[in-house]
């Protein structure tokens, strides 16, 4: 297939497959076992300029898009989705001071962002607040020149080990969700703390905490944007992240593809190979069709966002169910496909299974956004458009 | 600190077929890549300078396809790269190799470390490193696994000998081969690859260099390949029947018969 790339997303894309092969493959059943995070790659990506990708060229970056930022996630996520999301919360956790820091903070922040020195996370979720966002009870109180930080958020990735923390917080309670405001806060903030970190089902080499405020002061310079637009500008941010977990669900479901293959023509049954047998054929074929239907969507969702588009809400739903849905089941019929095999650590496609679940539930759940996308329907037609 | 490190483009493949009729390499289809161990001689070089600062140039002999050597060590960290390619110097052997590069880096002038391979994966004899040091009458330590630090013009290096390893001071400017215990070599950075893309590669020829014709390619070398041939592998297994016992000593007869045991 022609994606009609550019010479230098051609160049990144190659660059990150080769990372990932070269220094992800060899370790990440390792670290899905041990649940380690994975600071050596970590230290290779930044050294390959990997997190220069998404900065632009002012802030020591190369100004890529958000297509250029999906070509990297994939090509990791294709070995290892649990290192790909380590990668690609930096690039959400830096978005909000991308889109609406001041130019003191962007210079403040950014350059180290963009060598691989800090990482950083985006921490909006909370245990009363998943899909509802509206439910979020962390506060900012404003207090001689400072705000003041109370609350927990919860499943925040690369938590304890980013640096630098986007936090969403009310900084008028009594107005809900048109009271919150987005802060910046580094580690070792005195009164910022880290709760447990959490065991999950797939993405085992990510880090995922709680992150716990009790009045952590932190300068009122810290305010992302105005008071009263944490909450919107997290929507759009969102919209704007959510090609990226596309990506990672395409790279995830080729990864599973490309390791089915090539089992099916070794596995032999009947006196042949399986692939041999229409039935494991036909299951092929729709997993091929469905993870470049997969990645055609979030490429051109991609170029949408980077064409300038001001509206993109629905088409970036659109990207992450169809893509995340395509992960699970291209995934789940790896794992039949390998039989028995599938089902044990010794093969990767189990692992690929464990690891796709979360991109239908993570950055709005598939039916969250499906009710999004439902809504932008109706509203259109209500505007006659 | 300017730094040189040599490096040589060989076939990427280990199973190398050669041309009965011609005895050379069968390069068709066959991609091409940095000699391995001297990509653990630039990963070096580029940490050398990046803790003490400088240059690093990478040089190559060979065909104009060489460049391509050159072009991936800027895009992993040379600031600058020279390929030495001329007709005359094509059939050199490793003499005629290492005092055509020698002649380039003396036209360089200015350095203080030079740094190879301990050898390459085509013609592995590695005698180009050694060789250099002696036409440029400096310092050589073979095999280097570790280099500890540089002060006062000296440095302090680790080699690996066959039963262990030798720490040893050298005056600078040396001459160092080394062995892929001495690092992991970083991947290209975006930014290096850019770079490399539209970086200009001088390309030194026989009269750039000044040198005597007769001292390089093919008559400039002490040595030719005769021949090239595969070992003739002769399978000499033999399998024991009958009963168990007998089995055993007909291997044990075998085994002294053959001074074994």
């Amino acid at each position: 297939m022609e994606y009609f790339l550019s010479e230098q997303q051609k160049t990144i894309k190659h660059l990150a497959r080769r990372i990932a092969e070269e220094r992800i493959l060899p370790v990440r059943a390792e670290l899905d076992e041990k649940e380690e995070f994975p600071w050596a790659i970590i230290k290779d990506l930044a050294d390959a300029d990997m997190f220069r990708v998404f900065i632009p060229e002012e802030y020591e970056g190369l100004g890529g898009g958000c297509l250029d930022l999906c070509l990297v996630v994939e090509e990791l996520s294709r070995v290892c989705s649990g290192v790909a999301i380590s990668y690609a919360a930096t690039a959400l956790g830096c978005s909000s001071l991308l889109e609406y820091g001041t130019e003191e903070q962007k210079r403040k922040y950014l350059p180290d962002v963009a060598s691989g020195r800090r990482l950083t996370a985006f921490a909006l979720t909370e245990a009363t607040a998943g899909s509802d966002v509206s439910a979020i009870r962390t506060t900012a109180r404003r207090e001689q020149g400072s705000y003041v930080l109370n609350g927990t958020k919860q499943f925040i990735t690369n938590g304890g080990e980013a640096e630098i923390y986007t936090v969403i917080a009310l900084t008028s309670p009594e107005r809900g969700i048109r009271g919150a405001s987005t802060f910046l806060v580094e580690k070792d903030t005195p009164g910022f703390t880290f709760g447990k970190k959490e065991k999950k089902m797939g993405l085992r080499a990510s880090a995922t905490r709680e992150l716990i405020f009790r009045n952590c002061l932190i300068p009122e310079e810290n305010i992302i944007g105005r008071e009263g637009m944490g909450f919107i500008m997290a929507m759009r941010l969102l919209d704007r992240s959510r090609p990226g977990v596309g990506a990672q669900a395409v790279g995830l479901a080729q990864g599973a593809l490309e390791a089915t293959v090539d089992y099916a023509r070794q596995r032999i049954q009947f006196g042949h190979p399986i692939i041999s047998l229409q039935a494991v054929q036909l299951m092929l074929a729709d997993m091929a069709i469905a993870v470049e239907a997969a990645r055609l969507l979030v490429y051109s969702v991609a170029r949408t966002i980077d064409s300038g588009a001001k509206d993109f809400t629905e088409e970036a739903a659109m990207a992450k169910v169809f893509a995340s849905d395509t992960a699970m089941k291209v995934t789940t019929d790896a794992v039949q496909i390998f039989g028995g095999a599938g089902y044990m650590r010794d093969y990767p496609v189990e692992k690929m299974m464990r690891d796709a679940k979360i991109t239908q539930i993570y950055e709005g759940s598939n039916e969250a956004l499906r009710t999004v996308i439902a809504f932008e329907l109706r509203k259109r037609k209500a505007r006659r458009e | 600190m300017n730094i040189v490190v040599c490096l040589k483009q060989v076939p990427g493949i280990t199973d190398v077929k050669i041309d009965p009729q011609t005895n050379t390499l069968v390069r068709e289809g066959i991609k091409n890549i940095v000699n391995p161990f001297d990509t653990y001689a630039l990963e070096e070089g580029v940490r050398v300078k990046e803790r003490y600062g400088g240059r690093v140039t990478a040089i190559s002999m060979g065909p104009a396809q060489a460049e391509e050597v050159l072009r991936e060590a800027i895009a992993t960290g040379a600031d600058d790269a020279v390929l030495l390619s001329d007709s005359a110097f094509a059939g050199a052997d490793t003499l005629a190799t290492a005092y055509t590069l020698a002649r380039a880096i003396d036209k360089l002038e200015q350095y203080d470390l030079i740094i190879c391979g301990r050898q390459t994966i085509d013609g592995d004899t590695g005698q180009v490193g050694p060789e250099l040091a002696e036409m440029l009458k400096l310092p050589f330590v073979a095999y280097v696994s570790k280099l500890d630090e540089i002060s006062n013009g000296y440095m302090r290096v680790k080699r690996m000998v066959e039963d262990g390893y030798e720490v040893m001071e050298t005056p600078l400017p040396a001459v160092l081969t080394v062995v892929k215990e001495i690092n992991v070599p970083r991947l290209p950075s975006l930014r290096g690859l850019a770079k490399a893309k539209s970086a200009v590669i001088p390309v030194w020829t026989a009269q750039e260099l000044g040198v005597d014709n007769n001292m390089v390619g093919l008559s400039g070398s002490a040595t030719r390949v005769i021949e090239i041939f595969f070992p003739q592998r002769v399978g000499r297994g033999e399998i024991f029947q009958g009963e168990l016992e007998s089995q055993v000593s007909s291997l044990v007869d075998k085994l002294r018969e053959a001074t074994i045991v």
